[in-house]
């Protein structure tokens, strides 16, 4: 069975939810979104304190190409615009609405049916990356980049192959398992739809067989999908990273940045970001809600909801039975590559795939202890880097070092820290070596 | 015998033809450096902690030459040896040193565990950078100090250490020197640079918390909420101005009349070594500690006054 070459990690899967079915979590009393919901530039907000908004009203409008718009997911009225609170831990622009009823704009379709592409034969690849980039869908695995810029290639390139991720290699989560299982078809077209858009006949799926229900599911439904090949993957963490991904789907690698994807003809979209693209295109309807998992060894009902975005994180905790009394950390996100939360007000964004709530065993971390030279951390590291030297180097402010050592290749997996026998924080040190190298980096290139 | 006469003799030879050698490469390749930069080097610290803006100690003495040659040193500066060191070195230049008034390191934050409530706890590597990286950090004031020790660690005079208890960085005011290097390692920009002031007395503003009022309020006991009561009081001096909801005291303007502590609402304004204020029943006196206080400013800062022309 395939997967990638280098490095990884066998964490324990912990997927609690994956045979509870999606849920619809009830609706917030008060909705806040963030302008910063995607890497890029923030979304300016459009509307102001008063106004009155429907489902499916524009908020916020992109901020330049490597953007996306921000639509209202409930309808109420504008109570203010001002600084929350976010998941990144700090107070950012975002727009508050009081939820009032439940209407929605009369252009999205709420009809269940399944709109093939075939019965919308008009639809050509410049509509259809139109209608990503005006319904602001963002890459829903996590990363949350602006779909329609990976659906552009840069003059002179060309894709020859569509890869989906379906992976879900982080434990604990199982939004993308559920999806699958649940709309197969419209995922499919959606698969179908990002095709068309970058113009190639060939789509993969990749999925981890821990999922074998989704494999077969897919496998039969795909049949009557002419070009879109179900690809079966060994469990191995970090396979969802979007390098690793091509190399265990079609074996090709991807040289270290600024060499992206698209350098040997692969597009990499999530499932979840498939299904989105489908309700955009066939239904028009922009990215308000997504499924995300809810979940915990402690929690009483681990969950998977159809959440509107701009639902505060308590709500859906309260949903699924409550914060449990050992809670000792909330992770937004899976447990390898999430971000710890400092409070529940914290609303959800487009890259809300999971929330975690470790009990306090879980969540402590062990004392670190000397580095014994065992190099674990280097065979772990899907990147093939040397992680207890960037650490070192990046605790030493060694940029220079750090720079020549790839340390800009990094995909912040966290591998070498969840391997290191002697607990050391490897990636807290990479990921500020990482950071502070690319302003470096960034400020050279400016002053060229 | 006549073994050893030989080996004396060749081996005398051998010394001879090797010192000549020396001799004229260490005249032929001789560098020829400015003598007076070693005098200089000479009286410096030598903490080599970069605070001047040179690197090194001796790259500080080549540029104090170089300057004295163009005409005048002013504008240099070392800050760890301050004004005795520069004496010396303009007078080994045969230049006037430029009269500069003593700065220290103030932390502008006073958000200690008790005010300033800690809602989680970071329990990742010991790092302000990394801890600020993550957002907030462990309050939810996402502009105090950290508390990690980033400044700890860069200062060479050990001038700066985090209080264990109040969970805050403390200035050793004896031992800061000025150099900056803690001002450049803070992730959040707490540290500032301030003229020590006349018997080391001064004020400042001990926040760094640019958020409106409410979420200010709520983050911490001792905040900055831009309120401008401290404006207000100080419209005779203008010496305070209120940017980004936070106050700012010019310590050029300031005349330590300390109005603006007492006007501070939320105990945000710091006054640095004054002596204890008299007890309340003596209110009718209190004019007469605050004019002893200007009058002393007023004589002791009279070369600093002087120093501000020079400087510029």
């Amino acid at each position: 069975m395939k997967t990638f070459s280098i490095g990884g990690v066998h964490p324990a899967e912990n997927k609690l939810s994956a045979g509870s079915p999606i849920r619809v979590a009830g609706l917030p009393k008060q909705a806040v979104f963030s302008m910063y919901q995607h890497i890029g530039a923030p979304a300016k907000p459009v509307v102001k304190r008063g106004d009155m908004v429907k489902v499916g009203t524009l908020l916020g409008e992109a901020g330049g190409f490597v953007s996306a718009p921000i639509y209202s997911s409930v309808s109420g009225k504008v109570s203010k615009v001002d600084v929350a609170l976010d998941a990144s831990g700090t107070r950012r622009m975002a727009v508050y609405v009081d939820v009032d009823g439940d209407e929605w704009e009369d252009t999205i379709d709420r009809s269940p049916e399944l709109v093939k592409l075939a019965d919308r034969p008009e639809l050509d690849a410049t509509t259809i990356v139109e209608k990503i980039k005006t319904a602001g869908i963002v890459g829903l695995g996590g990363a949350t980049f602006p779909c329609h810029v990976k659906l552009t290639p840069p003059p002179g390139q060309k894709a020859d192959c569509v890869i989906i991720n379906a992976v879900e290699c982080e434990p604990y989560l199982t939004a993308d398992h559920r999806l699958m299982l649940e709309h197969p078809e419209e995922t499919l077209v959606g698969v179908q739809l990002i095709m068309k858009a970058v113009n190639v006949q060939k789509g993969f799926i990749g999925i981890e067989n821990n999922k074998p229900d989704a494999i077969s599911l897919m496998k039969e439904k795909a049949a009557q999908y002419p070009g879109i090949e179900i690809v079966p993957l060994k469990v191995k963490y970090p396979q969802g990273g979007e390098k690793q991904l091509i190399d265990a789907v079609v074996g090709r690698q991807v040289p270290a940045p600024p060499a992206i994807p698209i350098n040997v003809g692969a597009v990499v979209q999530n499932v979840g970001t498939a299904f989105a693209i489908y309700e955009a295109v066939m239904k028009n309807k922009p990215l308000i809600d997504r499924i995300i998992t809810v979940t915990g060894k402690s929690l009483q009902q681990p969950s998977n909801l159809l959440a509107r975005l701009g639902t505060p994180f308590q709500q859906l905790v309260d949903e699924c039975g409550g914060l449990p009394e050992d809670t000792g950390k909330i992770i937004g996100g899976g447990p390898m590559m999430g971000k710890a939360l400092i409070s529940l007000e914290v609303p959800m964004t487009k890259g809300s795939s999971g929330l975690l709530i470790m009990n306090d065993k879980e969540a402590k971390r062990s004392e670190p202890q000397p580095c014994i030279r065992c190099a674990k951390c280097v065979s772990a590291c899907p990147m093939g880097l040397e992680p207890y030297l960037l650490a070192a180097q990046s605790a030493r402010q060694m940029w220079d070092e750090a720079e020549k050592n790839d340390i800009v290749s990094c995909i912040e997996c966290g591998s070498c820290a969840f391997t290191c026998p002697s607990h050391r924080p490897l990636l807290d040190n990479v990921r500020l070596g990482k950071s502070t190298v690319m302003g470096i980096i960034r400020a050279r290139n400016a002053k060229k | 015998m006549n073994l050893i006469l030989i080996a004396v003799a060749v081996l005398g030879l051998i010394g001879f033809v090797a010192a000549l050698v020396l001799f004229l490469a260490s005249h032929k390749f001789a560098v020829v450096e400015d003598p007076r930069i070693a005098q200089v080097a000479a009286v410096l610290p030598q903490a080599n902690c970069g605070g001047c803006g040179f690197p090194g100690c001796a790259g500080f003495a080549a540029a104090c030459v170089k300057s004295a040659d163009a005409g005048s040193i002013d504008g240099m500066l070392c800050p760890v040896g301050g004004q005795p060191v520069m004496e010396q070195v303009a007078g080994i230049l045969g230049m006037q040193a430029a009269v500069a008034a003593p700065r220290v390191a103030v932390v502008r934050c006073a958000g200690t565990c008790e005010v300033r409530p800690h809602g989680v706890t970071f329990d990742g590597a010991h790092s302000c950078r990394i801890q600020q990286m993550t957002g907030m950090g462990e309050t939810l004031c996402a502009y105090g100090c950290l508390g990690e020790g980033d400044c700890e660690r860069a200062c060479q005079f050990g001038a700066i250490k985090v209080n264990p208890d109040t969970g805050i960085a403390e200035v050793d005011e004896s031992k800061c020197t000025a150099c900056g290097a803690c001002v450049k390692a803070c992730p959040r920009n707490i540290i500032e640079l301030r003229p020590m002031g006349p018997k080391g007395r001064r004020m400042a503003v001990t926040c760094n918390n640019k958020d409106k009022g409410a979420v200010a309020m709520k983050a911490c006991g001792v905040s900055c909420i831009g309120c401008g009561k401290c404006v207000k009081t100080c419209d005779k001096f203008e010496a305070i101005t209120l940017e980004n909801n936070l106050a700012w005291i010019d310590p050029e303007k300031c005349k330590l009349c300390r109005k603006c502590e007492e006007a501070c609402p939320r105990g945000a304004i710091h006054a640095f070594n004054f002596p204890p204020r008299k007890p309340k029943e003596e209110t009718p006196a209190q004019p007469t500690p605050a004019a002893e206080i200007q009058s002393k400013g007023q004589t002791a800062p009279a070369p600093a006054a002087e120093a501000q022309p020079q400087k510029d």
